[in-house]
């Protein structure tokens, strides 16, 4: 739903800009432009910025109380390039990350192809049908999946009652591949419309002029359809791995000791007051971590006009 | 293309998918019927006893309550806060307009962990606050700042200019315009905007449960359910009851938001 409209709007803002401004010259725009957007404005500086400001300062201090909060210390960065612990939970997160995306897009990309060419005129209410269970309590179908994936669980009893497995899989459960089930089934809805909407962009006449040319039906997939969703493609990795690779809860619900990743050391350090400036630290290679592939893919949109026209 | 084929896997693909995504809610609102405090199969009965004992669950229904509360503040609050933005982006010739989106769009990319520790951090070791309602409140608006704006902007850019000129050569200064034009226009998206706000901050919990002080919103009060199995079936009920009100309420806010934008997704081709 958010996705396809951040999607869109790409696209549509500028035709609805211009117009008016000209009508709005004789009127002193400054003052209703800072009383428009300081709002927002401020609370993005009162709650973004400057909480990210205070967490890099506290990265650089011996402690987050007492006398050791005015030293000021590289320790805990050096903790995290010497502490390979630190540094495999990270590269895990990130490879679960990676699987999910990549799962979730696959097992998402033929929905949205289905909804985009072929649901006829239900197109509407069968992505409504998506879309539903991606908005419904995340805690609750976290919960669901312990149900199915439990030693009593649903799976296990299934295969069971079906005679294919005599004693029940303990490995379902409280594992790397519960957690990578789970988020796959969480973020399938979200990586479908992002290819949707890439998908409905396609111009027909371009599938057309491909068949017209002699190409089958699966080259015409390969050569034009393809290639031209790889936008939403890309939207959809963004939006399911940056989530992904903060994610603590759904690895402390059904990931089990093996299942950890880097979010739940995290949440370790500052809610079992262990290492505040380590927490810090650990947070920021994170934001990091996923804010520097983004920067680089809007430049990279901005100049190629990937993400549908250039912005300026 | 050979359509009738793919279609037909399509359809069996979708019908699949769909069942995929709905058999563990279904199996959630089965159990909030089964006569068992244990959640495992096999079931072992039928029973309405989670429902009704939903009453007497002071502590769940206040922490729903605070839920409710939190909600339709912080969505009025970044409603409010977004469509501003909106308009200031659609209509005028903003200066580091790109900057000003960039900025509003990092609460959606943030990982929820670091933005609730980074919050935590600066409200407990500089502001020297006690967490409260008041502060996740703040902190949801925060949050639902880049849907909100990016719904609103999507509408606002939609409609022509024509009729605020329009109001403009009638006489109409431009708060008037904005508050007898724009906003009737734009309210649809207002609407759609608030339910998706609103659905987002009832269901936020990695996040809030940083900066949660002594009141529980109900998703975190539900996280410490899971701790104490002998009350998670009510709790259940009511998630079941939750789930179900949700898909309704995104149903009509997407079907706002189609009616508001007043096009198919096939026109939005450019």
């Amino acid at each position: 739903m958010r996705d396809e409209t951040s999607l869109s709007t790409h696209v549509s803002i500028k035709d609805g800009r211009g117009g008016i401004e000209k009508k709005l010259t004789g009127i002193p725009r400054k003052s209703q432009l800072a009383l428009l957007v300081s709002p927002s404005v401020l609370w993005l500086i009162i709650l973004l910025v400057l909480p990210l400001i205070t967490m890099i300062g506290l990265s650089f201090q011996k402690s987050a109380f007492g006398p050791g909060s005015d030293v000021f210390t590289f320790a805990s960065y050096l903790n995290f390039w010497q502490n390979s612990a630190y540094q495999s939970l990270l590269g895990k997160s990130l490879w679960i990350s990676l699987v999910v995306a990549v799962m979730s897009i696959v097992l998402a990309y033929p929905v949205a192809y289905f909804l985009a060419f072929h649901a006829g005129d239900k197109q509407g209410m069968l992505l409504n049908i998506m879309i539903i269970p991606a908005w419904t309590s995340f805690l609750l179908r976290v919960l669901a999946w312990r149900l199915i994936l439990g030693s009593n669980g649903l799976l296990n009893t299934f295969l069971m009652w079906l005679g294919v497995i005599q004693e029940p899989i303990s490995g379902l459960f409280y594992s790397v591949n519960a957690v990578i089930i789970t988020l796959v089934y969480i973020w399938i809805p979200f990586a479908a419309l992002p290819i949707y909407v890439a998908l409905l962009r396609i111009e027909p006449g371009l599938l057309e002029a491909a068949s017209d040319l002699g190409a089958k039906p699966w080259q015409g997939f390969f050569k034009v359809t393809l290639p031209l969703s790889i936008p939403g493609v890309l939207a959809a990795f963004l939006y399911v791995f940056i989530p992904t690779v903060g994610e603590y809860v759904t690895p402390a619900l059904v990931g089990g000791p093996n299942g950890l990743m880097i979010g739940n050391i995290i949440w370790d350090q500052f809610m079992r007051g262990l290492d505040w400036p380590m927490g810090a630290t650990l947070s920021l290679v994170v934001m990091l971590i996923v804010l520097l592939p983004l920067i680089f893919m809007a430049k990279a949109a901005q100049q190629t006009g990937l993400f549908g026209g250039k912005s300026e | 293309m050979n359509k009738p084929q793919t279609s037909i896997f399509g359809s069996v693909y979708f019908v699949l998918m769909a069942i995929f995504l709905y058999l563990p809610i279904l199996i959630l609102i089965l159990f909030s019927f089964n006569d068992s405090t244990v959640l495992a199969f096999p079931l072992k009965g039928f029973t309405l006893d989670w429902y009704r004992q939903l009453g007497n669950a002071r502590e769940l229904l206040i922490s729903a309550r605070n839920s409710v509360w939190v909600g339709v503040l912080s969505s009025i609050l970044a409603v409010a806060l977004g469509s501003l933005a909106a308009i200031a982006m659609t209509k005028h010739h903003m200066p580091a307009r790109n900057l000003f989106l960039s900025l509003a769009s990092v609460p959606l990319v943030m990982p929820s962990i670091v933005l609730g520790v980074a919050m935590l951090v600066f409200f407990r070791k500089v502001l020297g606050l006690d967490l409260n309602m008041w502060l996740i409140s703040a902190a949801h608006v925060l949050i639902s700042i880049p849907s909100t704006i990016l719904i609103v902007m999507a509408r606002l850019a939609d409609f022509s200019a024509n009729l605020e000129e329009a109001a403009m050569d009638l006489g109409a200064n431009y708060w008037m315009t904005l508050i007898k034009v724009t906003l009737p226009i734009s309210f649809p998206a207002l609407v759609a905007a608030f339910l998706t706000a609103f659905t987002t901050s009832f269901d936020e919990y990695a996040m809030t449960t940083l900066i949660t002080g002594t009141d529980t919103t109900l998703p975190v009060y539900l996280y410490s359910l899971l701790r104490f199995p002998r009350r998670l079936p009510v709790a259940v009920a009511m998630g079941s009851i939750i789930m179900i009100v949700s898909a309704l309420l995104v149903v009509l806010a997407e079907w706002l938001r189609r009616w508001g934008t007043a096009r198919t997704p096939k026109e939005e081709r450019v």
